[in-house]
């Protein structure tokens, strides 16, 4: 595993000609592993919760794929998906959805952990398109991610290559029935599991630069 | 003066119906801008059901007592901002704390948020938030300069700087307005207007869905809910300044209602119509524009 040299714990000298030591990951990231985190003590609250994150899906604006072309559609007047609650956001720290729009390659992956762990809790992932379940046409690809539920916990599936813009709203309202019930609780398997998700992350990933958990 | 606890629960009424006429108009008007583009726009609800979802958010993450702070300066200058002027002309139920506010502290609350603001995106240290509050500060400031002229022009037209009596003066007829007693200030006043609605063409500042979303960056949860919610009362308690100063205030809720819309509408027109600006672009405009008439209306008061 190489690690980037401006990531590595050294020696800096600062404009006062004081010299300290610097350790990036620890001192400008915060590595503490996420946490399952409780529904609602009330189930009222909680259902009320659910329905009201059912109808505000505000989507991470982040394509990885050639499925990110299909999703420009939807906030056009042909499609809007703006009337089912569906808004993109330019920053993860807003978003609730994140849409792994088509193959994703080894490169991007990185980015897309790193994106999804920033993301606040109850967060939800949709994998577009038949190569997030099975690698689809890069079935043999030596730097394409063949199945994504092994390094993110997906919610959904939308298959086809491409799917069109249809589908991803028939998927949408899916997955609204789905965070409605209760059962799109992706944020916490993530963190039960995280060992295992990181260990598939780093067996693919050769240069990890990066802290293992990016709040 | 006595204090009087029954305007505690009359206050937090005032807040109530403007916060949600607020989130209602705004959702009103974007789909309005929605509808301009062919397309259905969001639900008229949808802005009371993202605020729910934001505050129901399970996690949240700061990066200092600032981080914290920024959205709360941001929703008190809103709160007070609307608490110091009448909202409705000659009731006492709703005209909470205008004895005490007059027009200065009023253009001080108006500028009191975004420095807050512009504090907790500091903090959060992400660029995109540097920027974004670069780029609002000082358009801001350009924008508030026509207003703050128009608002020394109606100060010395009425010999006055208390809100009360200025809507007082204008009452008995339309022709008492100050839109028509003082027709520059006006105008230059309803050009800074544009200006602090954040709608195009002077929204670069908080472009909502692109990458430079600007100050809220770093915000989510909780912080950012409490900013819808300032963005809900903020412009209506703006524009119920305006309402006071240039249109002869409202005497009931319908009038408020009425009022508020139509000029919200203005900035929505102006919107859909125009393509953004850059900043500087945006400043060299105001100052072309909307700063000559400010002057001139003082000239000629």
């Amino acid at each position: 595993m190489s690690m980037k040299p401006e990531l590595m714990k050294r020696m800096v000298k600062g404009p006062d000609g004081v010299e300290f030591e610097v350790e990036p990951l620890r001192d400008y990231f915060c590595e503490a592993p996420p946490t399952v985190m409780p529904a609602a003590y009330s189930r009222i609250v909680e259902d009320l919760f659910n329905w009201a994150r059912a109808e505000s899906l505000w989507i991470l604006g982040f394509g990885t794929g050639c499925g990110a072309i299909e999703m420009r559609p939807l906030m056009t007047p042909r499609f809007d998906a703006y009337r089912f609650g569906v808004q993109w956001r330019p920053t993860p720290r807003q978003a609730n959805l994140f849409i792994i729009s088509g193959y994703l390659s080894t490169k991007t992956l990185k980015r897309a952990i790193r994106s999804y762990e920033q993301m606040q809790n109850p967060k939800y992932v949709i994998g577009l398109g038949s190569c997030t379940i099975n690698g689809g046409m890069y079935w043999d690809s030596y730097n394409t991610i063949k199945r994504l539920d092994d390094y993110l916990p997906v919610d959904l599936y939308i298959a086809g290559c491409m799917p069109r813009p249809e589908a991803l709203l028939a998927g949408f309202q899916e997955l609204k029935t789905i965070i409605r019930a209760g059962k799109a609780e992706g944020a916490n398997k993530y963190a039960e599991n995280f060992e295992w998700y990181k260990a598939n992350q780093k067996r693919v990933i050769h240069d990890w630069d990066m802290p293992d958990y990016n709040w | 003066m006595q204090f009087e606890w029954m305007k505690i629960p009359y206050a937090l009424l005032t807040l109530f119906i403007v916060v949600n006429f607020g989130m209602l108009l705004g959702a009103f008007i974007q789909k309005i801008g929605a509808r301009v583009g062919r397309r259905h726009g969001i639900p008229v609800w949808q802005n009371h059901i993202d605020l729910i979802k934001n505050y129901g958010l399970r996690s949240s993450i700061t990066h200092g007592t600032m981080f914290y702070l920024g959205p709360v300066f941001r929703l008190s200058g809103g709160v007070g901002l609307l608490l110091f002027v009448p909202t409705i002309h000659g009731s006492e139920m709703f005209s909470n704390l205008s004895f005490a506010g007059d027009l200065i502290l009023a253009l001080y609350f108006v500028f009191f948020g975004a420095l807050g603001m512009a504090l907790g995106a500091g903090e959060s240290g992400h660029p995109h938030a540097a920027i974004g509050v670069t780029r609002g500060l000082s358009q801001m400031s350009m924008a508030e300069l026509p207003f703050a002229l128009a608002t020394f022009s109606i100060a010395l037209q009425y010999q006055t700087l208390s809100i009360t009596d200025i809507v007082a003066a204008q009452q008995g007829g339309m022709l008492n307005w100050t839109l028509f007693t003082n027709p520059l200030a006006v105008a230059a006043a309803m050009l800074s207007f544009l200006g602090s609605m954040m709608r195009p063409p002077f929204d670069v500042v908080l472009a909502p869905q692109e990458i430079p979303i600007g100050p809220p960056t770093e915000y989510h949860s909780s912080y950012l809910a409490l900013m819808q919610t300032n963005r809900a009362l903020f412009p209506i308690a703006k524009i119920v300044i305006y309402m006071n100063l240039f249109f002869g205030g409202a005497a009931s809720w319908p009038v408020f209602f009425f009022k508020v819309f139509l000029i919200y509408l203005w900035s929505a027109f102006v919107g859909v119509v125009f393509p953004r600006f850059r900043v500087e672009q945006s400043i060299r405009w105001f100052l072309v524009w909307a700063v000559p008439l400010g002057v001139l209306s003082i000239l000629l008061v």
